[in-house]
């Protein structure tokens, strides 16, 4: 099926949409942010299971 | 398959805005604050952007919990004029997507803060929104006229989050910051009660003032604001307490008392001759000491930092 004209709900909601697909995209940064922090603070530790394969 | 071409669509679409209305941000604002406080107060350092996502989902908790509160109460805010303007009593909203939403964003909220924190300050955050929306909301508000002190304790917990984020323990500190809020909260709603007028009355809802009547309200908010200010005055002596913290608080309690104490001695007559004004005035000042008590709070973790405050 070919592509079709915008319907005017597409219209109608561009701005909750892109307003809801920039809090998606802040809270990817986000959890980006913070897995970077956790992995690179000193306390941080491998699970047991883990450790006996990367070492 | 369905085709969005044959959904139903209502004639107002609701818009961001509406839903962020949902999430009672003024009320977010002053649980980012005091969470805010509660953080930087505790006696450790905490990496910022770890502090900034456990601020972040604290206030994401917060406004879940107000939009469950708006959910269950939109037939009530319908009456009040103050609330008829939300979102679901004024049809912008539907009240399943307002649930949807509280219930995503608990759910949300309690485990990244939990993955970004420590467990227990996302159990915190659970009982929290479990206390406001289910004990508070939908039990004890319509039942008791001790229903603001009930949910003044839901909007205490905030600095005590804060603090667990930070150390992963309570500590007597962290509960003076909560009492301290628990204990602003009945004073500040019933003096709105009092020039609320009628809006409590036409809901239906047990306040003190439709309970026990208008001076005994005038009576409890005077008895509270003795036990605040002591509270208040008190924590000066404390940890996170200094001189700084100590002269704000003298300062704002001397007038925070004189006002309950201006109110206690006016009766309806008088109220209604100056239109409130006492009572209005109080309000007023109760946003700005609840304010400047957490900010002195702040000022002194501030101090620290520089090898000063404290006594």
């Amino acid at each position: 099926m070919g592509i079709r004209p915008e319907h005017e709900l597409h219209n109608r909601r561009r701005g909750r949409n892109i307003g809801v697909g920039l809090m998606l995209g802040a809270f990817v940064v986000l959890i980006m942010a913070l897995t970077y922090v956790k992995i690179t603070q000193t306390d941080f530790e491998l699970p047991p299971e883990q450790r006996e394969v990367t070492q | 398959m369905t085709d969005i071409t044959n959904t139903p669509t209502s004639e107002y679409d609701a818009q961001l805005g509406d839903y962020f209305a949902l999430l009672k941000p003024r009320v977010m604002s002053l649980v980012v604050f005091t969470a805010f406080v509660g953080l930087l107060a505790a006696p450790v350092s905490v990496n910022p952007v770890i502090g900034f996502c456990a601020i972040l989902f604290i206030a994401i908790g917060g406004g879940a919990s107000g939009a469950l509160n708006m959910w269950w109460d939109a037939d009530i805010d319908a009456v009040m004029r103050r609330t008829r303007g939300r979102p679901i009593p004024s049809g912008r909203v539907q009240p399943g997507e307002a649930l949807t939403l509280g219930v995503a964003l608990s759910g949300l909220s309690v485990m990244m803060l939990a993955l970004a924190t420590n467990l227990l300050a996302g159990g915190m955050l659970l009982f929290t929104i479990l206390f406001y929306a289910v004990f508070y909301t939908m039990w004890l508000k319509r039942l008791t006229p001790q229903n603001i002190v009930i949910g003044g304790a839901a909007g205490a917990f905030p600095p005590v989050i804060g603090w667990v984020a930070a150390t992963g323990s309570f500590s007597v500190e962290a509960w003076l910051m909560f009492a301290l809020i628990f204990m602003w909260t009945p004073p500040h709603f019933w003096a709105l009660a009092l020039f609320m007028r009628s809006d409590y009355d036409d809901a239906k809802v047990p306040m003190l003032t439709v309970t026990h009547g208008r001076p005994a309200t005038r009576l409890h908010i005077f008895v509270y604001t003795v036990l605040l200010a002591a509270l208040a005055i008190g924590t000066a002596f404390t940890a996170i307490g200094g001189i700084f913290y100590f002269a704000v608080a003298l300062v704002l309690n001397a007038a925070f008392l004189l006002g309950a104490y201006r109110i206690w001695n006016r009766d309806e007559v008088m109220a209604e001759g100056d239109d409130y004004a006492e009572e209005r005035k109080f309000f007023r000042l109760s946003l700005a000491y609840l304010f400047l008590h957490f900010g002195a709070i702040l000022g002194e973790a501030a101090l620290r930092t520089f090898g000063l405050g404290g006594w």
